[in-house]
């Protein structure tokens, strides 16, 4: 058989073949383990010195940055016919909103960021809704309500916030999302936002928004997480 | 084998192939539909599927770990060629002309990192797992190094799948690790210091 040329390694000691195999191995499987200590710092540090690019290129990339979170076996359909948006508890005057009743309420519009308490963030996301005391003033609250319970069309998925957290000037129930009606995984017709706290707290596919006496734990906090989901101060991180 | 042919992977070698091969299909499959908002929403069970992936997961390193216990001395010396870079090596990768062994140089680090990644996806993946029960394993970076490993992953296998099904000087090497079997000729040609037994 005709072979080109072969370097026999035993003639040379400085032509010994390298354990580059086993290095690379544990460079890599060290290198990704530690990352989970600098990973995200180091993608915030790249995305914020390429942040024009990164906001240029993130509505292309096939997530826009969610990912999205469900915790039963079906999304809710919003069906506008039928959905209405129950605002009851301790008031005087429990209200049922339709969809258009609630887009009749005054319209505000905000800039914020999602972040997520397994990590991922979304910058700059543009939210068009109502804020939450245009909506609690037609029911007028008791004064023995201190908190606000929002029901979820997924059941059982509930969460609360404490009244002086739903009074945060930049909390809103969102119906729009960048410019559109928002869409069905991002919890249509209407979901919550409080962006000073994780994504678990914003509750999606909101029915209902009960005045109660006091905050408890939500479906989440239930499994472990703090119910004061502030972002960077709860949940193990910062604190 | 048919005359003029040479085993090139043994039954053991190329069972740890088609078992990797099919896991992460799997795996980035359910995977994709878990991150991808409208995949997620046209599928819509993302519990069914977090279970089928999380299970899948573990299931796929159960099943790789058996058969490198299966395998036994024979995968160890395969490891070792893969561990060991000469000068034709080094040569190669800069882009020169140099003879390779039954691997070359860029099968070397494919099957490295293919094998380191297979830790990380595991390690990262069971953080996921247990992060969302406990805040103790939970690390803002876990999903970052999840996701980041399958991008870099999936641009490994579409280099390997243009080399083994599309690349003409190179795809003869699919015979290989479907039947066992290569052309000499190619051998001595693409593995030039591989002395097949």
């Amino acid at each position: 058989m005709d072979t080109p040329p072969v370097t026999d390694a035993r003639q040379d000691p400085e032509d010994q073949p390298r354990r580059y195999g086993r290095r690379l191995f544990l460079a890599t499987v060290a290198g990704g383990v530690s990352s989970l200590y600098w990973g995200k710092a180091a993608w915030d540090h790249v995305t914020g010195v390429i942040s024009p690019v990164a906001s240029a290129v993130a509505p292309i990339l096939p997530t826009g940055g969610w990912r999205i979170y469900t915790i039963s076996g079906h999304m809710p359909v919003f069906d506008p016919a039928t959905w209405r948006l129950k605002i009851g508890g301790l008031v005087q005057q429990p209200v049922s909103l339709t969809y258009d009743e609630l887009r009749s309420l005054p319209h505000v519009e905000q800039v914020s960021t999602f972040h997520c308490v397994t990590g991922w963030t979304v910058n700059n996301v543009h939210w068009g809704g109502v804020r939450m005391h245009d909506v609690l003033a037609r029911a007028q609250p008791l004064a023995s309500g201190h908190a606000l319970r929002f029901v979820s069309m997924e059941v059982p998925y509930v969460d609360y916030l404490t009244l002086p957290q739903a009074s945060l000037h930049d909390v809103m129930l969102a119906y729009e999302m960048d410019g559109k009606p928002l869409a069905r995984e991002h919890g249509a017709p209407v979901r919550l936002i409080i962006p000073e706290m994780y994504g678990y707290k914003n509750v999606k596919w909101l029915q209902g928004i009960d005045v109660v006496p006091r905050a408890v734990n939500g479906y989440w906090e239930d499994l472990g997480y703090d119910r004061d989901a502030w972002v960077g101060r709860s949940n193990g991180y910062g604190a | 084998m048919k005359p003029g042919y040479v085993r090139r992977f043994s039954p053991v070698e190329r069972l740890l192939h088609w078992v990797n091969a099919i896991g992460f299909f799997f795996l980035l499959g359910t995977g994709l539909i878990l991150y991808l908002p409208r995949l997620s929403m046209l599928v819509s069970r993302r519990q069914l599927i977090q279970s089928l992936h999380f299970w899948a997961g573990v299931g796929w390193l159960g099943v790789l770990a058996a058969v490198v216990a299966l395998g036994g001395r024979r995968l160890l010396a395969t490891a070792r060629e893969l561990d060991a870079f000469d000068r034709d090596d080094l040569r190669w990768l800069r882009g020169g002309k140099a003879p390779q062994g039954r691997f070359n140089a860029g099968q070397k680090i494919n099957a490295v990192l293919t094998a380191a990644f297979t830790i990380l996806f595991g390690v990262s993946g069971l953080l996921l797992w247990f992060g969302e029960q406990n805040t103790r394993y939970r690390f803002a970076s876990t999903v970052i190094l999840h996701d980041g490993l399958m991008y870099v992953s999936l641009a490994l296998l579409v280099g390997h799948l243009y080399l083994a099904l599309i690349h003409p000087a190179t795809r003869h090497a699919l015979r290989g690790m479907t039947l066992g079997n290569v052309d000499a000729e190619w051998a001595a040609r693409h593995h030039a210091k591989w002395k097949p037994e």
